[in-house]
């Protein structure tokens, strides 16, 4: 696949200390975009961007606080660095969590709902509109993600999945399922509470390399 | 929503996805689950004894009490699995009642049936299975496992047999991806696996859902040993809570696995840790009582 002029020389980082860290980065590569592996504070500098997966919000949440990496993310994020969480990754960029405590980057200004679609029995798929892809198509941004026309629902893939449960002015919704958000979008930070990390439909990595790229 | 799809395939090795790179301790009750939690366990395996207990009681092991994986459902928001017996549909049926996030249809408790595993693909909750070899892995995928684990000796702290399967498990793969479309008919003969599955292996490198390794971890050491070695993450059993600090080494055990190629942290997580479990040389258990037979 030919490299975006815009995309081509990004650094994206994607938070490895537990999750499906691979398939982000598999999935940025065939963007034509660089990933690399972020385990230890250092790692965090000189990045574009950074993704941070699923996996167990829990466990990422108290390996980056005793990595000392929340204090540091929080602050990047704080100054533009361009963020994307999928699931857990949502889960630690919101401001709460509706039920009980866990440590937050406290960066975006979403309440959210862990597990909110119940336990694993309840996880499941389901296809879903997002108006923000056809019209990143419209603007004539090269999309790499052939099978999947613009216009076609993305393929939501929930596992013990969070909602957004209320969000800020600030903040545009860009899916909802049943009523409830499960994407968004507030200046420099993209959130889905689904998985494109494990569908090979590229547009939502596209959409964030779009914003990593200004 | 007619749309909605609930446990498929995809959303089961999906959950699996999630857990890379992370560990899954053994508990028997929620103060076990709480400090495993705490130590950054990425999922809590409930069970009514540790291996090295059941070993040692000996008996018939089944499933835990319902009222125990309740309580730990409780006290931990992390992903809770349980072990029915081999074969035990209705152990499993009652833990997908009770919502558990993954079975375990394990060696460890004693089999229920000598012939048959569980029919996985009629659960909607997802089960993870243990393997020796390829083909051992590649049956259960067919019967619809959506996470594997290599056996190893559960409950003795002795590490060699995880190695041993893993490398087994890897070796086989390596010599599937060396072959030309025509051998592959007489392998899938010889593992005893489904062509279609030993053709996705061949052609990818890799077994279609995630791999773990079990059986024997004690230490911060064997955890990122089976890591180097091609786990995607592992299960400590009696490893954590056998030893003098479980709090410690688990909280260790997790650094391990996920700096498992960077020997200066794990020289730092390894450093001043109390006694890890007793353990067993594999000799000396004797071939008749070894779990991992258990499965066919």
């Amino acid at each position: 696949m030919a490299r975006s002029p815009k995309t081509g020389h990004l650094i994206i980082g994607v938070l490895a200390l537990q999750g499906a860290f691979r398939e982000h980065a598999t999935a940025l590569e065939k963007c034509g975009a660089a990933a690399r592996q972020v385990r230890r504070r250092r790692e965090l500098a000189g990045l574009d961007a950074l993704i941070i997966p699923g996996g167990e919000s829990t466990t990422i949440g108290k390996l980056m606080v005793s990595y000392h990496m929340l204090d540091e993310i929080k602050s990047l994020g704080a100054a533009g660095l361009p963020m994307f969480g999928t699931c857990a990754g949502l889960v630690m960029l919101a401001r709460q969590v509706a039920d009980g405590d866990q440590p937050l980057l406290n960066l975006m200004d979403i309440t959210v709902r862990r597990n909110a679609f119940g336990r694993q029995v309840k996880s499941f798929e389901a296809p879903l509109e997002i108006p923000a892809l056809a019209s990143m198509a419209a603007a004539g941004v090269n999309s790499g993600a052939a099978p999947f026309p613009a216009a076609a629902p993305f393929p939501g893939i929930f596992i013990r999945a969070p909602w957004i449960e209320s969000a800020g002015p600030g903040v545009d919704i860009l899916a909802e399922l049943e009523g409830h958000a499960v994407a968004a979008l507030q200046n420099n930070l993209l959130v889905t509470a689904f998985h494109p990390e494990l569908t090979g439909d590229l547009r939502l990595h596209e959409l964030f390399l779009r914003i990593a790229a200004g | 929503m007619s749309e909605i799809k609930i446990g498929t395939m995809t959303v089961k090795a999906g959950l699996a996805e999630m857990l890379k790179g992370g560990v899954i301790m053994d508990v028997t009750d929620a103060e076990q689950a709480k400090i495993a939690e705490e130590a950054g366990a990425c999922a809590v395996m409930a069970l009514e004894r540790v291996p090295s207990d059941i070993r040692a009681d000996g008996g018939v092991a089944r499933m835990s009490d319902p009222e125990k994986i309740t309580e730990i459902q409780k006290a931990v928001t992390i992903p809770v699995m349980a072990k029915a017996r081999i074969g035990h549909f209705v152990e499993a049926q009652i833990l997908q009642s009770l919502e558990v996030d993954y079975i375990d249809e394990s060696e460890v408790l004693t089999p229920a049936d000598e012939a048959n595993h569980i029919n996985k693909w009629k659960f909607t909750v997802p089960f993870v299975c243990g393997a020796v070899n390829l083909g051992e892995a590649l049956r259960r995928i067919s019967e619809g496992a959506a996470m594997i684990r290599t056996k190893g000796e559960a409950g003795t702290g002795n590490v060699v047999e995880a190695v041993r399967h893993m490398r087994t498990i890897n070796g086989e793969m390596k010599q599937l991806s060396s072959m030309d479309e025509d051998e592959l008919f007489r392998a899938a003969k010889e593992l005893r696996a489904p062509i279609e599955l030993v053709q996705w292996v061949a052609k990818n490198g890799k077994l279609p859902v995630v791999n773990f390794s079990a059986g024997g971890l004690a230490t911060p050491a064997d955890a990122a040993m089976m890591m180097q070695l091609g786990a995607e993450g592992v299960f400590v059993g009696s490893g954590i809570f056998k030893s003098e600090d479980p709090a410690a080494r688990g909280k260790a055990i997790v650094e391990a696995t996920t700096h498992y190629n960077d020997p200066e942290v794990l020289a730092r997580v390894s450093t001043g840790l109390k006694s890890a479990m007793a353990g067993l040389e594999i000799k000396e258990i004797g071939e008749e009582n070894l779990l991992q037979h258990r499965g066919w």
